[in-house]
């Protein structure tokens, strides 16, 4: 019961959360990967030990290719990233880095600036696609639950608790793009998805109890009908994120290091995920409800 | 009970036996159950070029020809490197446009190439058509082409297109050589050098077709006929017309992946699946004990069945694919878990185990299938969005989803209803939590 009666100590949290999410996006910027901005990428290994970082800027100075960022990664390897290059260019630098040491590239990318353009657009259809389908859906599922509260609107909520399940992750992804050089590539996208998905599993649980409980006239009015409902199903809400939880954790350490930051994001996206549709999206439904009745009452 | 104790043997029989054909290609390569999985080009290494041809200068009607012969040509120049299984696609972009203002873009991917600036070299190049003459220096008994025939001036530069025809009266195929004023010329000339001798075609250094010459042909125009089928005359025509690329072409995208990095990726992804798999499958135990141990048993079925599936369609791996997988392992017992709560939800409403077993089962059906379609939509999506690592894992959490809504549900009410509990005293009341 005590969750929707205090539901103003959740509603605070999660909109600081998210206010200090958006801070950070907006003050930060996001570290777009070249998929979205174009440029390349290399990744090499040094046989022996890595020069300098200011040798192989110097180097490949020479060039004359732009703005250049080197990185040192592991013990022996180095990431240079800079503008889009030919191949004749991607030669010429692979050059410039064996005069500093013999070395194997283990990785190359090269994408045009149209490329990554597409993908961004691409990207943001997907994530506005996903969020329309899920609230017809939701909709569509829930129609019957047409009493006291719309159908429609149990959809809406889902999505006010979806909007607040991705801003965490991008925020986090954002502090981690400025402090710790992580990119947000076009595996956070698919990340991102991926919790639009999953974290409206937990809410149609909830949901789906508010239903049969209204059904079942369980509960003398609304808001203890949802504080009834979430304490019936908070054990299989936390349960159900936990094994998928588990399965992040053990991807994050062991699964390498191209998705370790894919399931960061993954683990970041399904704990809130979990957490509002507990503590946000079933409350909201109250809420919601209450500024209704209100409005009918003055009518 | 006693059917579903049979059909729960049938199902771990098929789980023993599809998990022994996910793994044969690693015991026995040579059987002829033994398949191995796709790996994508991240896991196994190679090269991902994105060509950009400009169609700028053709009529847009002529765009689809244009663009299949481009993806000819490069298909045989790749060839060439004897690259197992690449892959060449034309992509057009701008879903909205017309087809002549749409982007045309060729993709190709070498899986297993390290060296890129050869493919990138070879791709590019032009594909060189030529026309060779006798050396009449050469021994009768050579078998070489390349001793037997001497390069002359003409090459496919002069080539103004070739097309196929078929005779009036024998209806054999002929293929038609079309050069422009300069080619013509040089034809002339050669032909008139070389009455009753063989010129042969070669393209990209191998000889294509070799006729005799009857007559010295001023026209600028020559026929090949020979002993072809129509089938083989038009590939003629359609490979000497896209001798030299029909559209320049240029790279707009390229990747590379050493294979050391492919590899290391693919131990760490079954790593990661194998830890995943005993996290969740500790947690189910500790926490629904008989339940919990079914939905293993479960899952276990489940995660071979993903493997068959990914040999049979096939899936192309990718490390995004296998995360994919590995989520899909901590999403297929969320079903369990909510038919579980239900179940002890029953019982503590003092129900008996058989009556909250199905009533579980059919209570918690409507939630399981609602919260799956959300992540199939989302599945769709992404792969709609698809690059080919996001297609991977958007092909493996869909095919995840749909097959753990049969494992979760069918395969462990069969478990649990085949170990036919009645549980009432206090083991069993401690089997089932």
């Amino acid at each position: 019961m005590g969750i929707v009666k205090h539901r103003k100590i959740w509603y605070t949290i999660s909109g600081l959360l998210v206010l200090v999410s958006l801070f950070s996006i907006f003050y930060f910027g996001l570290n777009l990967s070249i998929e979205f901005t174009g440029g390349s990428l290399l990744e090499a290994e040094y046989q022996n030990s890595r020069p300098e970082t200011a040798i192989i800027q110097n180097k490949i100075s020479e060039l004359k290719l732009g703005n250049i960022s080197i990185q040192p990664t592991g013990e022996k390897g180095v990431i240079i990233r800079s503008k889009n290059l030919t191949e004749e260019e991607h030669q010429a630098l692979l050059e410039k880095i064996s005069s500093t040491g013999s070395f194997n590239e283990i990785h190359f990318d090269s994408i045009g600036p149209t490329i990554g353009k597409e993908l961004t657009q691409k990207s943001i259809y997907a994530v506005i696609l996903v969020a329309v389908m899920i609230i017809l859906y939701i909709a569509l599922a829930f129609r019957k639950a047409g009493k006291p509260v719309s159908s429609f609107k149990y959809g809406l909520m889902a999505v006010a608790a979806l909007i607040h399940d991705v801003t965490a992750p991008i925020g986090i992804f954002a502090v981690l793009g400025k402090y710790f050089g992580v990119q947000i590539d076009i595996l956070f996208v698919t990340a991102i998805l991926t919790v639009l998905g999953f974290s409206v599993h937990d809410t149609i649980v909830v949901f789906d109890r508010i239903r049969e409980n209204l059904r079942k006239n369980i509960g003398k009015d609304f808001e203890e009908t949802v504080g009834l409902s979430i304490n019936q199903t908070i054990t299989r809400s936390i349960n159900t994120s936990l094994t998928v939880i588990f399965v992040l954790l053990a991807l994050f350490f062991f699964g390498g290091e191209t998705i370790k930051y894919f399931s960061l994001a993954l683990i970041i996206g399904v704990f809130f995920g979990t957490y509002s549709s507990i503590f946000l999206a079933s409350p909201l439904l109250v809420t919601l409800y209450k500024i209704q009745t209100r409005k009918i009452k003055k009518a | 009970m006693l059917k579903y104790r049979m059909i729960a043997v049938i199902f771990i029989l098929a789980g023993i036996a599809l998990g022994y054909f996910d793994v044969l290609h690693i015991f026995s390569p040579d059987s002829i159950f033994a398949k191995p999985f796709k790996l994508g080009l991240d896991l196994r290494g190679g090269v991902h070029l994105v060509y950009q041809a400009d169609t700028s200068q053709i009529k847009p009607e002529e765009i689809g020809d244009a663009m299949s012969g481009l993806r000819d040509v490069l298909e045989r120049r790749i060839n060439f490197f004897g690259v197992t299984e690449p892959l060449i696609q034309v992509e057009q972009k701008g879903i909205l446009k017309t087809i002549g203002n749409r982007e045309q873009r060729l993709i190709i991917e070498l899986p297993g190439v390290t060296d890129v600036t050869q493919a990138i070299k070879m791709i590019g190049e032009t594909p060189f058509l030529e026309f060779r003459t006798e050396n009449s220096s050469a021994s009768t008994t050579e078998q070489d082409f390349n001793k037997l025939f001497l390069p002359t001036d003409l090459t496919g530069r002069y080539l103004k297109k070739a097309t196929l025809e078929f005779n009036q009266t024998t209806y054999e195929p002929t293929v038609l050589l079309e050069f422009n004023d300069e080619g013509g010329k040089i034809f002339a000339k050669l032909t008139k050098e070389n009455i009753d001798k063989h010129i042969a075609i070669f393209l990209d250094g191998a000889p294509i077709s070799v006729p005799v010459v009857r007559e010295e042909i001023p026209s600028g125009k020559a026929q090949i006929t020979g002993q072809f089928t129509p089938k083989e005359a038009q590939t003629l025509v359609q490979r000497l017309n896209s001798g030299a690329l029909p559209l320049p072409i240029s790279l707009i995208s390229q990747e590379n992946i050493g294979p050391t990095l492919g590899e290391k990726v693919l131990t760490s992804g079954i790593r990661a699946g194998i830890y995943g798999l005993i996290l969740v499958a500790l947690f189910l135990i500790l926490w629904y004990r008989l339940p919990g141990l079914i939905a293993v048993l479960a899952l276990m079925i489940y995660t071979t069945i993903m493997l068959f599936l990914f040999k049979l369609i096939p899936v192309t791996l990718t490390a995004a694919g296998i995360a994919g997988l590995i989520l899909s392992i901590g999403m297929a017992v969320d079903a369990n878990i909510l038919i579980f709560e239900r179940m002890k939800e029953e019982r503590r409403l003092g129900k008996a185990l058989p009556a909250a077993i199905t009533e579980g089962f059919e209570r918690a059906w409507f939630s399981i299938r609602d919260s799956n379609v959300s992540s199939l939509i989302t599945s769709i999506i992404l792969f709609w969005l698809g690059t080919s690592m996001v297609k991977g894992f958007a092909l493996t959490l869909g095919i995840g989803v749909l097959v753990s809504m049969f494992s979760a549900i069918t395969i462990s009410r069969t478990f649990l209803l085949a170990l036919g509990a009645k549980g009432e005293d206090k083991f069993s009341k401690f089997l089932w939590a």
